[in-house]
């Protein structure tokens, strides 16, 4: 998505969803829009970014010619580490993750369904597949938010009564953010809770393949400062 | 004194990997991985490999004239790929991979990340199989053996040992004890304890035995058994330099 497409930027979209996260939280970001995450002012919140390599307490990204070329985050990007760091091997990295120390993951997805189940490591049609640590992460953390598009570049749906490709992992999804609205999964189906601006209900309807829950008043997507 | 691990090239680290082995490559998008070794065992030309890294090439930051185990790939030397990514993170990008596996070149096992990791942890901790959530209810579970444990669904996984790990670390004594420096370390201790033999391209001049403080190896010397001193560029690899990050950075923000 450019960020000329309607409703919320990306960053926008990890502002919310960023919002989320309580302090003293351990957060793993997924590859692409999620990474946005980590340029959320958290005030005094502290917050613990986890890396699938194993680094654990990373910050800010670094500035040309600072990088330290033995250190990134899951998505190769150069990163500083923050005062609490502590480096660990891919075993112990997925040892955190697989025994719930991981509060949340946010994780990019090309469709997500009401009953919680998501799909984000193959496309349609395509040989082979890119799932990295998504599949640990998905079953194992404790929450898992997805920051996504709202629909495919053809205009189709990615929130559908039921996922059309190979799933991740089944009714994990507690958090949908996209450019159109702030959604969240629930035992009685997929809920709006917040709308983007300048969308409107029926444009959300209009373009989501499943059900929906909507009250009658939905707020706007909650932005700060 | 036993046998020097030092060797005086990657060429002669490499020189007697039969064809059919199977070997975990090291290292995560750039950092890790060993570059040299790739290099020198496209030279030394072992055909029939199963080849076991986290993917088909470094990430998005690795130079593109670096080795990666596409040189291998389109050398024709490698059987089959065992890997967390087997498909481009993003559609723009084109792997070496997809030719030959699109044309039917190539087998390929997909494994989540953890699993991947986990299988050489159990090789190299004497554990045959274990249980994972990791992929249950998904296609990779399909046909397989799960447990119910505590009301909860576990796919049963398979030890994955190594002929040979590929590595590269920061710093090494001669008796191969070696350290890792920042997230350098991630699957390349896992893959040394999971394999028969172990060869390390060593970034810091080579210590006497005992340089390094025994509370502070990452890996002991008794799991290495070669390394080489990754010489300096441009003879030998090293990951890319900070202007080309910067250039990188650039594109990036530019797309």
């Amino acid at each position: 998505m450019s960020d000329g497409a309607k409703g919320l930027t990306r960053q926008q979209m990890c502002d919310r969803v960023a919002m989320e996260f309580q302090d003293g939280w351990v957060v793993n970001l997924g590859i692409g829009i999620p990474t946005l995450c980590s340029n959320f002012n958290f005030g005094d919140k502290q917050i613990i970014f986890h890396a699938e390599n194993g680094v654990i307490g990373y910050g800010p990204l670094t500035g040309a010619g600072r990088e330290d070329l033995h250190l990134v985050n899951a998505g190769g990007q150069h990163v500083t580490l923050n005062p609490e760091a502590a480096i660990v091997h891919h075993a112990d990295s997925f040892g955190i993750i697989r025994s719930g120390r991981i509060d949340v993951t946010v994780l990019g997805a090309y469709e997500v369904a009401e009953n919680g189940d998501f799909a984000n490591w193959k496309m349609a049609g395509q040989k082979g597949g890119g799932i990295g640590g998504a599949m640990d992460l998905a079953a194992c953390a404790k929450h898992v938010f997805l920051a996504m598009e709202q629909v495919t570049r053809r205009g189709q749906p990615r929130l559908v009564e039921r996922c059309t490709i190979p799933v991740t992992a089944r009714g994990v999804v507690d958090l949908v953010i996209t450019n159109y609205g702030l959604f969240e999964i629930t035992p009685e189906g997929m809920a709006l809770r917040e709308i983007a601006p300048g969308i409107s209900v029926d444009e959300v309807r209009a373009t989501t393949g499943c059900n929906l829950l909507i009250p009658d008043e939905v707020p706007p997507v909650r932005m700060r400062g | 004194m036993s046998k020097s691990k030092i060797y005086p090239s990657f060429a002669d680290a490499v020189a007697d990997i039969p064809d059919g082995s199977t070997i975990g490559f090291g290292g995560f998008a750039v950092v890790g991985m060993p570059i040299n070794l790739y290099e020198a065992l496209s030279k030394q030309g072992a055909k029939g490999l199963t080849c076991v890294s986290n993917g088909t090439r470094g990430g998005s930051t690795m130079p593109s004239d670096a080795p990666t185990m596409e040189w291998l790939i389109s050398n024709d030397q490698v059987k089959k790929v065992i890997c967390s990514f087997t498909a481009p993170t993003r559609a723009s990008q084109k792997l070496v991979f997809s030719e030959y596996y699109e044309k039917g070149l190539i087998d390929a096992e997909l494994v989540p990340q953890g699993t991947l990791a986990e299988r050489m942890r159990a090789a190299g901790a004497g554990i045959p199989a274990f249980y994972t959530p990791a992929a249950v209810g998904t296609e990779l579970a399909e046909g397989r053996e799960t447990r119910v444990f505590n009301g909860r669904e576990y796919l049963l996984e398979e030890a994955l040992p190594l002929d040979y790990a590929f590595i590269r670390a920061y710093q090494a004594d001669a008796f191969g004890n070696l350290r890792f420096r920042r997230s350098q370390r991630n699957f390349n201790p896992l893959m040394a304890m999971a394999a028969r033999v172990t060869i390390v391209e060593v970034e810091e001049d080579i210590l006497p035995v005992g340089a390094i403080e025994p509370d502070d190896v990452h890996l002991p010397g008794i799991f290495v058994h070669r390394m080489v001193k990754i010489p300096p560029p441009p003879e030998g690899w090293w990951p890319q330099r900070p202007a080309e990050i910067a250039k990188l950075e650039a594109d990036r923000n530019a797309r």
